[in-house]
C-alpha cells in the first residue's frame, strides 16, 4: 500500500527493497514525507523501520527509488546523500565515545554557519559539558548530542530513530520539546515506539509491517484503540 | 650501570623503529579495518628510495643536508606508495576483507621480489652521516648516536601525529572513523578521503623507519621490511588497534623487553619474550593497552 500526499513531498520512497545476508527485510516499501511537520514511522519490532531509515541514508544496500527533494539517491554514497540536507540521529545515538561533546558537534558541521545558539538554547547541558568525553555522558545527554548534531546545520529533513528509547521521563519531555521546536522549521521522519510522544508531535503516521507499508495517513489513527492494536500490537496508552 | 643505560637506549631505539612502522599500521587498521601486510613494502620503498637518492638525486648525499634530502625523498616515495596502494588495490576491496588480505600479502611478496630483481638480494651499504656513526657518553655508557636519531625521529612523529589527530579537522575525522566510520559518513563526511590520508601517513612513517633503519642496521635488504613488520603487528595489537599513543607505549615495551631479554638470557629469547608479553597483555586487556581509540 503506497501513500500519496497532495503537497509536494520532500522524501519519496518507491518500491524499495533491502536484502541483508539472505533476509528480505524491506519488501517494496513506498511512502512519502511532506515538506513540513512530523511523520512517524511505526511498526512492531523487526518490521523494518530502522532499515528503512538506513536505506534512505544509503547505509544498507538497496534497490528501488528514494528521492530527496526530487533528487534520486539510490546509487549515491552516504555522505553525498546526507549533504542533500539530511540530519540523522540513529537508534544507538551514534555518539563517538572517545571524542568530547564539542568535538562530536564540530564533526557534524557542514559548512555555512553552524547553529550553536539553537543547539545550546535547546540543550544548555551541552554547553556545560563541552569538554567532557561523550562516552561518559548519560543516555539522555548522549541523545541531546545526537539530536544537537542534526540541528547544527540547516537540514531539509531530519531522520530521528527511537530518540526516547531507554530515557527517563524527564529527559523524554526535554527531547520531545526539542523535536517539537525543530519540527516547526524542518520536517522530521520519526521512528518511535512511544505512542504518547507520537500523538503529541506527529501529524502523519506510516505503519510498516514485514518490510512494506500497512497503513499511511493522519496521526488520528492512533485515537482508534482497536485499529492501533491491530496494526501495532499495542494498546492506546504507551 | 653503563650496560643498563646502553641496553635501555638501544631498546628505546628499536622501539622507536617499531613505533614508526606500527603507528601507520594501527591507524590504517583502526580506521579502514585493513590488515595491511604490504606495510613492510612501504618501509622498503623508504629505505631503497633514500639509498638511491643519496647516490643519484642532485643535492642529496650521505651527509649533512644532503642526507636529509635523501631521507625526504624516501619518505615522499613511501607516502606516494601508500596513496597508490589505497587508491588502486584497497579501495575496490573495502567490503571484501579476505581479498584485501590476499592482495596485501601478495603485494608484500611481489614488492620484495621486485626489489630483489632490480637491486639483488645482497645487502646494500646504507649512507651513514659521520655524526650518526659516532657515540655519545651517557652515565658512563658510550651510546651510538643512531639510537638518538631513531628516538628523536619517533618522538617528532608522535608529537606531529597527535597534533594532527587532536588539532585538525581531518584528525578529528580519523579519530571518529576509528570508532564508527559509518556514522562519520552519516554526518556527511567523505570518509574515503581519510582512508587515503592514513595510507599516506602510514606510508610516510614506515618509509622514515626504512630510511633511519638503514642507518641503524648499516645496510638495506629487500626483506628487511617483512621481518620488522612482524614486531610492528605485535606492537599494534599490544597498544590497541587504532591507537597512536597505545602504539608508542607498546613499542617502548617491546623494544626494551626484546633488548634486555636477548642480553641477559640468550640470542632469540628476546623475540620469544615479546610474544609472551603479547599473550600477557591480551589476557589482561583483550583490546590492548589503549583500546580502540586514535
Amino acid at each position: 500500500m503506497n501513500d500519496t500526499t497532495a503537497a509536494a513531498p520532500l522524501l519519496e520512497l518507491a518500491d524499495v527493497h533491502v536484502r541483508i545476508a539472505g533476509s528480505h527485510i524491506l519488501q517494496g516499501i513506498g511512502f512519502s514525507v511532506p515538506a513540513q511537520g512530523v511523520t512517524a514511522l511505526l511498526g512492531r519490532n523487526g518490521a523494518g523501520k530502522t532499515t528503512t531509515v538506513k536505506a534512505i541514508l544509503g547505509l544498507v544496500p538497496r534497490t528501488g527509488s528514494i528521492k530527496v527533494g526530487g533528487v534520486e539517491t539510490v546509487g549515491r554514497p552516504t555522505h553525498a546523500i546526507v549533504r542533500l540536507g539530511l540530519g540523522y540521529a540513529p537508534e544507538d545515538r551514534g555518539i563517538f565515545a572517545g571524542l568530547t561533546v564539542a568535538e562530536n558537534l564540530r564533526l557534524a558541521e557542514r559548512g555555512g554557519e553552524p547553529r550553536y545558539d539553537l543547539v545550546h538554547e535547546l540543550f544548555p547541558e551541552l554547553r556545560k559539558r563541552a569538554g567532557q568525553r561523550a562516552g561518559t555522558l548519560s543516555g539522555g545527554q548522549q541523545q541531546m548530542v545526537a539530536i544537537g548534531r542534526t540541528l547544527l546545520n540547516e537540514n531539509r529533513i531530519l531522520l530521528v530513530d527511537e530518540p526516547t528509547k531507554g530515557l527517563a521521563p524527564r529527559i523524554v519531555t526535554e527531547v520531545a520539546e526539542a523535536l517539537e521546536r525543530a519540527a516547526s522549521a524542518v520536517p522530521i521522519l520519526l521512528v518511535e515506539q512511544n505512542l504518547h510522544l507520537v500523538r503529541r508531535i506527529a501529524g502523519r503516521v506510516v505503519v510498516v509491517e514485514q518490510g512494506a507499508v500497512a497503513h499511511a495517513g493522519g496521526a488520528d489513527l492512533l485515537e482508534d484503540a482497536a485499529r492501533t492494536r491491530e496494526l501495532l500490537g499495542v494498546g492506546r496508552a504507551r | 650501570m653503563s650496560t643498563i643505560v646502553l641496553l635501555a637506549l638501544t631498546g628505546l631505539g628499536l622501539g622507536a623503529l617499531y613505533f614508526l612502522i606500527a603507528s601507520g599500521l594501527s591507524l590504517i587498521f583502526g580506521l579502514a579495518d585493513v590488515l595491511n601486510f604490504a606495510h613492510g613494502l612501504f618501509l622498503a620503498v623508504g629505505a631503497y628510495g633514500t639509498w638511491w637518492a643519496a647516490g643519484h638525486l642532485p643535492g642529496a648525499g650521505a651527509s649533512g643536508a644532503g642526507f636529509w634530502l635523501a631521507v625526504l625523498f624516501g619518505v615522499a616515495a613511501g607516502a606516494l606508495a601508500g596513496v597508490l596502494v589505497e587508491l588502486v588495490l584497497i579501495r575496490p576491496l573495502y567490503a571484501r576483507p579476505i581479498e584485501q588480505v590476499l592482495v596485501t600479502v601478495g603485494l608484500g611478496l611481489a614488492g620484495v621480489a621486485l626489489l630483489r630483481a632490480v637491486w639483488g638480494s645482497d645487502p646494500r651499504q646504507f649512507p651513514k652521516p659521520s655524526w650518526a656513526a659516532g657515540t655519545t657518553g651517557v652515565l658512563g655508557a658510550q651510546v651510538p648516536n643512531d639510537r638518538f636519531l631513531l628516538i628523536g625521529a619517533a618522538a617528532v612523529v608522535l608529537v606531529a601525529l597527535l597534533a594532527f589527530l587532536r588539532r585538525t579537522r581531518y584528525g578529528l575525522v580519523v579519530r571518529a572513523g576509528v570508532e564508527d566510520r559509518a556514522m562519520v559518513a552519516a554526518l556527511g563526511i567523505n570518509v574515503r578521503v581519510a582512508f587515503t590520508l592514513v595510507f599516506a601517513i602510514g606510508g610516510a612513517a614506515a618509509a622514515l623507519a626504512g630510511a633511519l633503519g638503514g642507518v641503524y642496521f648499516g645496510n638495506v635488504t629487500p626483506g628487511q621490511g617483512g621481518s620488522l613488520l612482524i614486531f610492528a603487528f605485535i606492537v599494534v595489537v599490544i597498544g590497541g588497534m587504532g591507537s597512536v599513543p597505545g602504539s608508542a607505549v607498546a613499542a617502548v615495551l617491546v623494544g626494551l623487553v626484546q633488548q634486555f631479554a636477548n642480553y641477559y638470557t640468550g640470542a632469540g629469547v628476546g623475540e620469544a619474550s615479546v610474544v609472551l608479553l603479547l599473550a600477557a597483555v591480551l589476557l589482561a586487556r583483550p583490546a590492548g593497552l589503549a583500546g580502540r581509540t586514535a
